[in-house]
């Protein structure tokens, strides 16, 4: 067991808190970076979706995990990304101009959207987001014009800085891109976990009526931390449909809102790794059935096998796992780091989520 | 002038009136208690006080500032800070987080600069874990700054909730029950802490307490309330003696 004895207040707030995790982590990068040279095309393709995945995840995730909101609806804040970014390239605004501003767009649009939707708690919270989830499926179809309608649209070429950026003759590209963005969106996510605003949320998520008599604005908070997280899944959902290359209103149905949450509670609710163990399991999911069910010789395509297995992995983790992955590898290294030592009731789950009134 | 006032207060939930008229002055540097049995009142005074409820007449006033023109997170500011008589800390966090909190009211820095962790936020972050940290000497937390709430035991979570609370560096400070549930040796480290509050730190405390004799040692001044009304203030000595206050507790059947 590695015992830190802090002597400046800069251990605490440093990202990494010793030169043993910074080299893990930079030894990880490494990994990342080097990926192009050590899998085939297919599989590059394969680990930029969990890429992308895991931005829109960490979205999510600093709503659900972070303040303890609920959301069904980040399909459409996906959908609102990606149709900003397209319409913006398509207005001749150049992609690494219009991808962070429909970034931006999205933030602001969900924090409006917030307003009204966050005076509401809990399930009524969840029910409200999926009908905007829902609605945003029709929008589409309703705004022809712009987004293609049911027909959908193709997303246009993408160049940076003179480099064309396509999946197939330039995947490394890519995959870089979308390793970009998630490394951008996590240094982001972490400078806020140790800053004021994280701990907002914190107090927001664990006890409505203390985080006041601190002085935390509810509304605020939560509006923001709605905003923020409708921007970062923007750009999750962005990077989404331009590498699908096609996409229409079924790409965002509120299916996807309901995958999106499933692998931030299988990855590990209120983790940064969480949203990328997720995502790791949602993407390589799909494979691991066609596999199974090859294997059991069944060549017929089972319609929703995908998101029912799914479903029934998000269940047994509640039940079994609720701190997911990311939760269960913690207390397995906490198990040995102090054995013999380690207390059962050491991460007790205390019913945190939808505390409301309780002044009594 | 007093440094918070209330005057003819009253508050009524649907039929049930829970503060009647109610008019009371904490002066600076004081120890005040409010006592009297289950129900009297005593937290929906408090509650009155961080403006999460609006009482139906009456006024309230912090230093000369009305209160009742404050929304609940704004009263925090003003340099009032307290703690809940059935401990609302955040679970989920450290006890580090939890006291950092506390600092909510001195931050000093926006989202943006936040989001990029300036070297103004860098700053500010040392200044907050340094006075932290002397509240954690204070009360003795080192061994547990970076538990998680959620495992440590009843006591230590009350002393982190009072820890909270001085952490905002306010002029008042509102403790609702601080030494329920604790030992005996719990309760007599609180009551050095209580002096010390006063003493050392120049925080007037008004506590709600049903522990006599804690009371009687820590506090200047006593009011005790029955069904919203009061019944008596003065002294500890006082109070404790009075026949209004005598007959309240055995009328109710609560030894005090
Ligand atoms: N939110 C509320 N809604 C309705 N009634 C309430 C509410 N809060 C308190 N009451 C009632 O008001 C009265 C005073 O309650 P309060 O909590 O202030 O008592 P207390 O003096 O703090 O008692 P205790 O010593 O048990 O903490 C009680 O009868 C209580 O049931
Ligand atoms: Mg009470």
């Amino acid at each position: 067991m590695r015992i830190h004895f802090k002597t400046s207040y800069d251990d605490d707030i440093r990202l990494f808190e010793d030169g043993w995790k910074l080299s893990l982590y930079a030894a990880l990068l490494a990994l990342m970076v080097a990926l192009p040279w050590l899998i085939d095309d297919f599989y590059l393709g394969e680990a930029t979706n969990v890429l992308i995945w895991a931005t829109c995840g960490l979205g999510l995730m600093l709503l659900t995990g972070q303040t303890g909101q609920a959301s069904l609806g980040h399909s459409a804040f996906m959908a609102l990304g990606c149709y900003s970014t397209v319409l913006l390239m398509e207005a001749g605004v150049p992609f690494i101009v219009a991808f962070p501003l429909a970034g931006i767009i999205t933030g602001i649009v969900g924090g409006l959207i917030a307003i009204p939707a966050l005076k509401l708690h809990g399930v009524y919270l969840a029910i409200a987001t999926l009908a905007l989830a829902i609605l945003t499926d029709d929008l589409i179809v309703m705004l022809e014009p712009w987004t293609g309608g049911v027909g959908g649209k193709f997303a246009p070429p993408i160049t940076v800085f003179g480099l064309e950026v396509n999946r197939w003759s330039n995947p490394a590209a890519w995959y870089y891109m979308a390793l970009i963005v998630v490394l951008v969106v996590t240094l982001f996510y972490r400078n806020l976990l140790r800053a004021p605003m994280g701990r907002a949320f914190a107090a927001v998520r664990d006890s409505e009526i203390s985080a006041q008599a601190m002085g935390v604005n509810l509304a605020r908070t939560k509006t923001i931390a709605f905003g923020m997280s409708a921007g970062i899944t923007g750009l999750g959902g962005a990077l989404m449909g331009l590498f699908a290359e096609v996409f229409n209103n079924e790409t965002f149905t509120f299916i996807l809102s309901i995958q999106l949450l499933m692998m931030i509670v299988v990855g590990g609710l209120g983790f940064i790794h969480g949203a990328f163990l997720g995502a790791i399991v949602i993407s390589f999911l799909p494979q691991a059935l066609s596999i199974i069910t090859d294997g059991i010789g069944s060549n017929v395509a089972i319609p929703g096998l995908e998101i029912g297995v799914f479903g029934v992995i998000m269940i047994l983790f509640i039940l079994f796992e609720p701190m997911g992955l990311y939760g269960r590898w913690l207390k397995i290294r906490t198990f040995f780091q102090l054995f013999p030592f380690a207390r059962k009731d050491m991460f007790r789950r205390q019913k945190s989520y939808l505390k409301t009134e309780r002044l009594r | 002038m007093s440094l918070l006032t209330l005057e003819n207060v009253t508050l009524k939930f649907g039929g049930l009136t829970a503060v009647n008229n109610l008019s009371m002055q904490v002066e600076e540097g004081q120890v005040f208690a409010l006592v009297g049995p289950n129900g009297a009142g005593k937290s929906t005074v408090f509650n009155l006080i961080s403006r999460f409820y609006t009482p139906v007449s009456g006024k309230i006033s912090f230093a000369g500032t009305d209160l009742l023109g404050l929304a609940p997170d704004e009263v925090p500011s003003l340099g009032i800070a307290r703690t809940f008589q059935n401990i609302e800390l955040f679970d989920q966090a450290t006890v580090l987080e939890n006291l950092l909190v506390g600092r909510h009211r001195h931050r000093g820095t926006n989202l943006v600069q936040q989001m990029f962790h300036t070297p103004a936020v860098r700053a500010e972050e040392r200044a907050h874990r340094e006075a932290v940290e002397e509240v954690i000497d204070f009360l003795d937390l080192q061994p547990y700054r970076n538990s998680r709430i959620a495992g440590l035991p009843y006591g230590v979570r009350k002393v982190v909730e009072v820890g909270r609370a001085l952490a905002s560096k306010p002029r008042l400070l509102l403790l609702d029950e601080p030494a329920s549930g604790l030992s005996v040796e719990e309760t007599q480290n609180m009551r050095w802490w209580i002096d010390d509050i006063r003493r050392q730190m120049g925080i007037t405390v008004l506590m709600v307490e049903h522990d006599m004799g804690l009371v009687s040692k820590v506090c200047d001044k006593v009011l005790a309330l029955a069904d919203g009304a009061m019944l008596a203030q003065g002294t500890p000595a006082e109070v404790q003696s009075h026949p209004a206050v005598i007959e309240a507790y055995l009328g109710t059947g609560d030894a005090a």
